[in-house]
């Protein structure tokens, strides 16, 4: 590794980026004050990195290139490790029976603003997991899944604001209206396919959400609407810690309802006429499936899981307004699903964690915080890109005709 | 009638604009398939390129001409490095990898330009000087259309020139052609498919770069933020005219430049971008492939 | 059954750590804590930079004369980036940390999203920029302080002066589309309307970061405008008012504190001359204001930046409100701010029954060679 070839490679490498830097890092022109400032001690950084980083680099692609090669027909695929860790019996019960008393025990163990966290945490699981019906199972890429979730927190705020109406009664209608508001999404979008879909579901999620901003009288526009009542606890008043628990405990709940919910989903015809549909469009069609059907059945089922997260984000922040639902929102969703495991459940649940917690962690770097963030998404999907967690079809194994003819 | 036109030319530069960065887009789409997120910020550091260029190059006291044309060619030479290089760390290794996974590095890229730069330079918009000169003839309408409106329109027509005889005409455009058509066949036939993608970059992050010189000098400032915003508005304009292909990008900018135009100047700029945005629709469910996309059709 | 002991267990837990964490919070505290929350990262950091550093300025100085109550004065910053959802997050943060007052939020959105949590909690928060009226005059938010004039007062002083002074007729008004923007532009189009001298002849939101405003420029010449009445930042208006000027228009802009900014001028260079904009009143001859102005650039090497000397005030009038109470609690330091005058770079300032601070306004302000002058 450390030939003088290799050496020469990353030695060019460092110098392509020291060129590469020079303008942006290195020179700072202020025009009014007729000032030139140069600064040399970065490009010697960027160099030193460039140099080291290109190593590393190297090395690591070396290793993916080679463990990627794949096995021989005949035998049987050896499942990733995280596969064989979740089917496997022995570690998947207690593992789960761990998390769920983490999960419990979380907001009496950890400060209120963790709690906060992971709650926010939990929504976008639920978004997550909704998004992952649309682009996960179904292959539909959407680009403007935030205007379900918008559909969902206007729902609450707006009936709330007029007609009074509590967190609980909203919720199914929220949901519902979000359901629609997929269906409706989901007629113009039938015929088109891949990029032009994205663009449509982009253009779908701005439209809402610049419709929001300027109908003020309907929406109040961008001053948002604020004192939005928190979910009730049976009609009892809670201090701020007990509402913020309360709050958890809901989303952990309405997150558990999903997960059992899209997992059936997954098992059913309809999930399996999803998948179809992702594999091959016209093969699917040949077998008899209505892709019509399909297709709006995935934009419906997959929006109205966002339509109950975001009744649940209007909640928990009291004070909603369009610059929550902008394009940025729809990117990170999707890159919870993409990052996390398309198709994966638990790759979603680790996509949200991941990507939701990360930023916070991350606030000791402040302001290097986005440039690590952009950085990492770039790694991940170089070194991984199924996503953490791959999802895996279920195989039945068949024994073939050599069992039977032995047992004869 | 003067209103009208007024509007007109107003639209041709949205237009104009729109298609200096579409064209990026689409020549990128076409070959390897991949909506480049990160084409938005190529275009932005060539303006900031050509901002610090200028800003040493002026206070030197060089010709006003000669600066424009400097800070041009450096910003080139810089946006097609960085393009380049994205393709070959964020891009190249994804290239078997599903569309999505490809999509999120852009993404990532996408966000890592715009805080370095953030981060390397300012938060601030900085102020751009106008570089392109005020021509003496165009005195009497100045108030209608200026100098730097015609320098677009006059560029981005020979850029559209100049790209379809690369394509058309020479031998590496003939590849382009090839590898865009069937990537596998094309490295059968002996055509070298990462020389050929490297290229197409080379030269969409040129055509980006060309625009964010011309176009700040237009507006008059910049900031890290305006590539996401200009790549954006380039992406549904090349969609709108048929992604992959080129005169259908530089369409698609023009179609979307002029009703926006129009719309703001009989209706209200206040819902501009939600009618921007049902146009796109309305056309997309008529033809789904765009105002001039081939319609490819799937082979089972 | 195991189930429902373990239920049990978890809810005496629960009901426990309940306790325990209530009676915490009434603990004395060895340090007055100051929460300072804002944009400290992303591309409104320049917003909320300035006003870390008043805190930091005004907290160096109270310290050294012997703190508050006796006791040393600790800062604690947390950045909310301007969203209303890490707003609440911030929030949430500080009052678990146990401050005693907050400076902040900066955006008028974000400081909705927190407030509720500061209100619930108990907790004073002064704003040096938060300018949105509600926050004040909807009665929601009792907690809630600031030492900047709200938007209302802005337009108010923008339409009087464009009717009176400038004697206009016809005017557009712009705006942003943004929650500032849009806020300020409602309130001068209701002043407009309200008064028979003056017609509004066109009211529309441009798209900020748009490539190109032409159209917009043209329907303003149409409608035969004198004047622009524009809610908004600078780098819009910067761009509208280079259009307007190069279309050699004449028409007068009038605009508002996201305007009356010296980039704003750098940007728009040679087309900024003539420009009105509002903002706070000039306290450049005030004593302290010269001081702390002298004092920022003793410590950190440049000129202070946004809201800088509206956060020095409210540092000290917080600090200084909790010496007067003599104590954190709550409704003592509330009372404290609206019975007691203190010193502060924009003047002695005095807080009235809704949170606004009496003796902070805004004046006119006109670009002349490339600087903002006093309109007086």
């Amino acid at each position: 590794m450390f030939s003088f070839n290799e050496i020469k490679k990353s030695f060019l490498v460092a110098l392509w980026f020291m060129f590469l830097t020079f303008p942006i890092m290195v020179i700072r022109v202020n025009t009014i004050y007729k000032t030139i400032e140069w600064r040399w001690e970065r490009m010697l950084m960027v160099g030193i990195g460039a140099f080291f980083l290109s190593f590393l680099w190297r090395y690591l692609r070396k290793r993916q290139e080679a463990g990627q090669k794949k096995a021989e027909p005949g035998e049987t695929e050896s499942l990733p490790l995280t596969q064989r860790l979740i089917t496997d019996k022995r570690f998947s019960v207690p593992g789960i029976v761990a998390v769920s008393l983490f999960a419990l025990a979380f907001p009496f163990v950890f400060s209120m603003y963790q709690t906060n966290i992971m709650t926010t945490a939990l929504i976008y699981v639920v978004v997550g997991l909704g998004l992952n019906i649309v682009v996960g199972l179904a292959g539909l890429l959407d680009l403007g899944y935030v205007a379900f979730y918008l559909v969902g927190a206007y729902t609450y705020a707006l009936l709330n604001l007029h007609f009074g109406l509590g967190f609980w009664t909203v919720l199914p209608i929220g949901a519902l209206f979000a359901f629609l508001f997929g269906i409706i999404l989901g007629f113009p979008v039938l015929r088109l396919r891949g990029d032009y879909l994205a663009i449509v579901t982009l253009g779908f999620g701005e439209i809402l959400r610049l419709i929001m901003e300027n109908w003020n009288e309907f929406s109040s526009g961008p001053s948002g609407i604020a004192n939005i009542p928190r979910p009730g606890f049976f009609g009892i008043e809670l201090s701020l810690h007990q509402n913020i628990i309360w709050v958890y405990f809901v989303m952990l709940a309405m997150a558990v309802f999903t997960i059992f919910v899209v997992r059936r989903l997954q098992d059913s015809r309809l999930g399996r006429a999803w998948i179809a549909l992702r594999e091959d469009e016209i093969a699917c069609q040949a077998m008899g499936i209505d892709k019509r059907r399909t297709k709006l059945s995935a934009f419906g089922l997959g929006a109205m899981w966002a339509g109950m997260g975001g009744a649940v984000f209007a909640a928990k922040t009291t004070f909603i307004n369009p610059a929550s639902f902008t394009l940025w929102e729809s990117i990170i969703i999707l890159c919870v699903v993409v990052l996390g495991g398309m198709g994966s459940i638990l790759g979603v649940i680790c996509g949200a964690m991941v990507l939701i917690l990360l930023p916070e962690y991350l606030r000791a770097f402040s302001e290097y915080r986005m440039l690590l963030f952009g950085a990492i998404l770039v790694i991940m999907m170089v070194f991984r890109p199924g996503g953490m967690i791959t999802a895996v079809r279920k195989t039945h194994q068949f024994k073939g005709l050599k069992d039977q003819q032995s047992t004869n | 009638m003067d209103y009208f036109l007024e509007l007109f030319l107003g639209g041709l530069t949205r237009g104009s604009i729109y298609a200096l960065i579409a064209l990026g887009y689409t020549m990128v789409y076409g070959i390897i398939k991949l909506i480049n997120f990160a084409h938005g910020e190529i275009y932005m550091i060539g303006a900031f390129t050509a901002l610090i260029v200028a800003g040493i190059l002026s206070m030197l006291g060089w010709n006003q001409v000669l600066i424009l044309v400097i800070a041009c060619i450096v910003a080139v030479i810089y946006s097609s490095a960085y393009g380049f290089t994205i393709e070959k760390i964020a891009y190249k290794p994804l290239r078997q990898a599903p569309r999505l996974s490809a999509l999120i590095s852009a993404i990532g890229m996408s966000m890592f330009l715009q805080y370095y730069v953030l981060l390397a330079q300012t938060s601030n918009f900085l102020p751009f000087p106008n570089l392109i000169p005020d021509f003496k003839f165009l005195e009497p309408v100045e108030h209608i259309v200026r100098s730097s409106e015609i320098v677009i329109y006059t560029v981005t027509a020979i850029v559209m020139v100049l790209l379809t005889f690369l394509i058309k005409f020479t031998k590496i455009g003939k590849a382009m052609r090839a590898t865009s058509q069937d990537r596998d066949m094309a490295m059968l036939v002996g055509v070298d498919v990462n020389k050929v993608i490297s290229v197409t970059f080379l030269v969409g992050s040129a055509t980006a770069a060309i625009g964010g010189v011309l176009i700040a000098s237009h507006t008059g400032q910049i900031n890290y933020y305006i590539g996401f915003i200009a790549g954006i508005k380039a992406f549904v304009a090349a969609v709108l005219g048929g992604i992959g292909s080129m005169p259908g990008a530089v369409l698609g900018s023009l179609v979307l430049g002029m009703s926006e135009s129009f719309f703001t100047g009989y209706i209200s700029s206040d819902y501009e971008d939600v009618f921007a945005f049902l146009f796109l629709v309305f056309t997309l469910i008529f033809r789904p492939s765009g105002i001039l996309g081939r319609d490819d059709t799937e082979k089972v | 059954m195991m189930k429902n002991h373990v239920r049990k267990t978890l809810a005496i837990a629960a009901a426990s750590l309940f306790l325990c964490l209530t009676l915490s919070g009434l603990g004395m505290a060895d340090t007055i804590k100051l929460g300072v929350a804002g944009p400290h990262s992303g591309d409104l950091a320049s917003y909320g930079i300035p006003t870390i550093k008043a805190a930091e300025l005004v907290v160096k100085e109270v310290n050294a004369n012997g703190g508050v109550l006796g006791k040393e004065v600790e800062l604690i910053v947390e950045d909310d980036v301007c969203k209303p959802e890490v707003a609440t997050n911030t929030a949430t943060k500080l009052v678990g940390e146990g401050v005693h007052a907050v400076l902040g939020h900066i955006c008028s959105g974000a400081t909705k999203a927190a407030l509720g949590i500061y209100n619930s909690s108990k907790i004073v928060a002064m704003s040096p920029s938060a300018t949105n009226p509600a926050l004040t005059q909807s009665g929601d938010y009792p907690n809630f302080y600031r030492t900047i004039a709200s938007d209302d007062a802005q337009a108010r002083l923008e339409v009087d002066f464009a009717l009176d002074i400038l004697k206009l007729k016809k005017i557009a008004v712009l705006h942003d589309k943004g929650d500032y923007g849009k806020g300020l532009a409602e309130f001068a189009k209701a002043f407009l309307e309200a008064d028979p001298r003056a017609e509004v002849v066109l009211y529309e939101g441009i798209t900020p970061g748009a490539v190109s405003y032409g159209a917009v420029v043209q329907k303003i010449k149409r409608r035969g405008a004198e004047a622009v009445i524009f809610g908004g930042y600078h780098p819009e208006a910067s761009k509208i008012v280079m259009e307007m000027r190069r279309k050699k228009m004449k028409t007068i802009f009038i605009s508002d504190d996201g305007v009356k900014d010296d980039t704003f001028i750098k940007v728009a260079g040679v087309y900024a001359e003539g420009v009105y904009a509002t903002g706070p009143k000039d306290v450049s001859s005030n004593p302290m204001a010269v001081a702390a102005n002298e004092a920022h650039v003793a410590a950190y090497g440049e000129d202070p930046g946004a809201f800088f000397l509206n956060a020095y005030a409210a540092a000290l009038a917080l600090l200084n409100a909790i010496e007067q109470a003599g104590s954190t609690d709550y409704d003592a330091i509330s009372n404290a701010l609206k019975t007691k005058n203190v010193d502060t770079p924009l003047g002695s300032v005095r807080f009235d029954e809704r949170g606004d601070a009496l003796g902070v306004g805004f004046s006119m302000y006109r670009v002349k060679n490339g600087a903002y002058y006093e309109v007086k």
